[in-house]
């Protein structure tokens, strides 16, 4: 994304103070999130995304489950579900399935959208359903006080692991590979621009599309991993990263002091949930089937 | 408005409960189902999957309880109307939901063809173990509508009931059938779809910048509004002011809490949906709902043929309980007797209501099979002593 050539279809309003205010509900502000946190940079790409995509805000919706992540739809100027725990994704399959011509964004968290929500996830990549999954990863149930989540790395510490984890840590990428997701990505907060086209690019894709975005929690992953702060996160995303497009996901662990593979690993056209299941109905049903109209509200 | 005839299959039917209440959906224009199939409910599910695309909706079978209880309210906050169908087990499972359900005010319907538990328990046999869970089941304190068809007729009736109270009140509604209304087959008349009344989603009135979500309009329910539409409008299970925003304090609780209890208030007192017979000179009522309703009657026949006054007041909205008719009746009765498919549940709000002004006999049945009528009989002859 070129800053110089960004044009931003949107009236900013005049006494803005940055050219995303108008994607958030400033009325909220200042939002909760930890000074070194890395939801908010997210965020910022995710306007920027939205910005360059040219989508119509109206039609853009954003689902959320609990957690810090949780938190994004709440802060979002768009029409915004802070559901339950674990279950953004099926709520977001019900108002994709109402209302097709929205595009529906699922903002999570690792914890939300992999224990709790796991099977919510999977289910949703096998339909390969219309939804755009962001899934801001801090490794750690964060806003509760950093208890163990299933992406916690291998005797990394937390609350509830205070001699460290002992299980395996999740691969996300490869599950949601394996799950039939049609686009896969990762990157880090360090990868602000390459983590902006992602997202913009997933807006522009059907089907079941997800990114995962390691994002640091100074407050309670690094501090007590005795990981420094903020800025040593990004230092360590820069060092540690290696981009490699296409890598197969089943390479792509994460660990707590090894190399973070980055970039986009899955970008594969399937027919989506609803695509398979019209054609299906008009062959078996041929005039008899009616396109569905969900909403009792196109004629009152 | 009139029914969408497209969902309205006029005529005269023989059909079990599971599918009356099926049509019942169709006909209250639901155009959306999300579930999990579960004995003794699946035929509701079964049929509608069958049915709606020919009518223009959709059905999708969820992988658990949990997701098709929330998927629902998605569809519903776009746009459309939608309902979900379980039994024990899985209503456990969605119990998150109905406090979401209630919490967010999202009118929907939840379809429980009960059978006996607790746990897995009595898959394909009848019970009404569940009445209580359906009023208290989720956290915390807010207030649903519960509705107990005795009749696939009703089932069908019914269920348009649900669905338009449930836009009237933005509340969960819950249909409580039990296996043997679910599964019993008789008539069904369904009227032609300009004599079925449906009430539409009440949606803003005011442009998106004036609008409030979570304003109390008349009656203290809000309007609704739908995704898409412009509003950019905010939803969350966190405690809300009236702008939809998280408000962590004590006021912002107070004031939505007991909005969420009293906007039932009037469906509660004026508006109960109830049967009653032979109440005129009863000197005992049987108080009964779903099947145990229809046992209840033959005891009360053979009641009367003994010369005992016996009078019938059937439950059919048991959420919000109906103290007042209870409280009126029980200044000039005797004795009320309640028979129900569990170990004591809908006896306790007889109990409250009643005051203490008239004895209350509990005529339990832990489930699996209907009470013997001649049980309720001498329950309620030794009432009448």
């Amino acid at each position: 994304m070129n800053e110089a050539t960004l044009e931003i279809p949107y009236e900013i309003p005049e006494d803005a103070r940055n050219p995303v205010e108008p994607f958030l509900r400033m009325d909220r502000m200042p939002h909760i999130w930890c000074p070194a946190c890395g939801i908010g940079t997210t965020v910022n790409c995710f306007t920027r995304a939205l910005i360059e995509s040219k989508a119509n805000l109206d039609k853009v919706a954003i689902v959320s489950g609990i957690g810090c992540t949780g938190r994004v739809a709440g802060y979002a100027q768009l029409d915004s579900f802070h559901t339950t725990h674990g279950r953004a994704i099926p709520f977001a399959t019900g108002l994709k399935l109402a209302n097709p011509e929205l595009q529906v964004v699922v903002y999570s968290g690792d914890g939300d959208l992999f224990a709790i929500g796991g099977n919510h996830f999977i289910h949703a990549a096998r339909r390969n359903m219309d939804l755009k999954v962001i899934c801001v990863n801090n490794m750690i149930y964060a806003m509760t006080g950093g208890q163990t989540a299933p992406t916690t790395p291998v005797t990394a510490v937390s609350s509830t692991a205070p001699y460290g984890v002992s299980e395996p840590t999740f691969n996300l990428v490869a599950l949601a590979e394996a799950a039939g997701a049609s686009y896969v990505a990762r990157w880090t907060t360090y990868h602000v621009k390459q983590l902006a086209r992602s997202m913009q690019e997933i807006l522009s894709r059907k089907g079941f599309c997800f990114i995962e975005v390691l994002s640091p929690c100074p407050t309670l992953y690094q501090r007590r991993n005795k990981m420094g702060d903020g800025l040593d996160a990004m230092k360590d995303y820069k060092a540690k990263s290696k981009i490699r497009n296409g890598a197969p996901t089943t390479e792509c662990e994460l660990s707590k002091e090894g190399e973070i593979v980055v970039g986009k690993f899955v970008d594969r056209e399937r027919p989506d949930y609803l695509e398979v299941l019209k054609a299906q109905l008009h062959q078996s049903l041929g005039e008899r089937y009616i396109e569905p109209e969900v909403s009792c509200c196109s004629e009152c | 408005m009139h029914a969408d005839p497209r969902g309205v299959l006029t005529g005269v039917h023989f059909l079990d409960g599971d599918h009356a209440c099926c049509e019942g959906t169709l006909a209250a224009g639901a155009r959306f189902a999300a579930g999990y199939p579960i004995t003794p409910s699946t035929e509701v599910v079964e049929r509608f999957a069958s049915r709606i695309p020919t009518v223009g909706g959709l059905f999708i079978q969820m992988e658990d309880e949990l997701a098709a209880s929330i998927t629902l309210q998605g569809a519903v906050w776009g746009g459309a109307k939608a309902f979900t169908v379980t039994s024990g087990p899985g209503f456990s499972l969605m119990m998150e939901h109905i406090g979401y359900a209630a919490m967010t005010e999202t009118p929907c319907v939840f379809v429980n063809v009960q059978r006996g538990g607790p746990s897995t328990g009595l898959p394909t046999l009848p019970a009404q173990a569940d009445m209580m869970q359906a009023r208290w089941g989720s956290h915390g304190d807010y207030g649903i509508i519960a509705l107990c068809p005795n009749s696939p007729q009703e089932c069908f009736d019914l269920t348009i009931t649900g669905f338009n109270l449930s836009e009237e009140f933005r509340v969960p509604v819950m249909m409580m059938l039990d296996e043997c209304v679910g599964h019993m087959t008789e008539k069904v008349v369904i009227p032609p779809a300009e004599q079925i009344e449906v009430t539409p989603r009440r949606l803003a009135t005011k442009p998106p910048g004036e609008f409030r979500l979570f304003e109390p309009g008349e009656n203290q329910v809000p309007e609704m509004l739908r995704a898409g539409d412009g509003y950019r409008f905010h939803v969350t299970g966190l405690t809300h002011d009236e702008r939809g925003y998280p408000s962590m304090n004590v006021e912002t609780q107070d004031k939505l809490v007991r909005r969420l209890l009293d906007k039932l208030k009037p469906f509660e007192n004026g508006r109960a949906l109830c049967e009653t017979e032979g109440l005129e000179d009863a000197e005992v009522v049987v108080v009964s709902y779903g099947i145990t309703s229809r046992v209840a009657q033959r005891a009360l026949q053979m009641a009367r043929e003994q010369g005992v006054r016996a009078g019938k007041f059937r439950i059919i909205s048991a959420w919000p309980f109906p103290v007042q008719r209870i409280a009126e009746l029980a200044g000039r009765v005797k004795a009320f007797v309640v028979p129900e498919l569990n170990m004591g549940q809908m006896v306790h709000e007889v109990e409250r209501a009643a005051a203490g002004k008239a004895k209350v006999v509990h005529v339990p049945h832990a489930g699996g099979t209907v009470h013997n009528p001649d049980v309720i009989l001498k329950a309620i002859v030794e009432a009448a002593r």
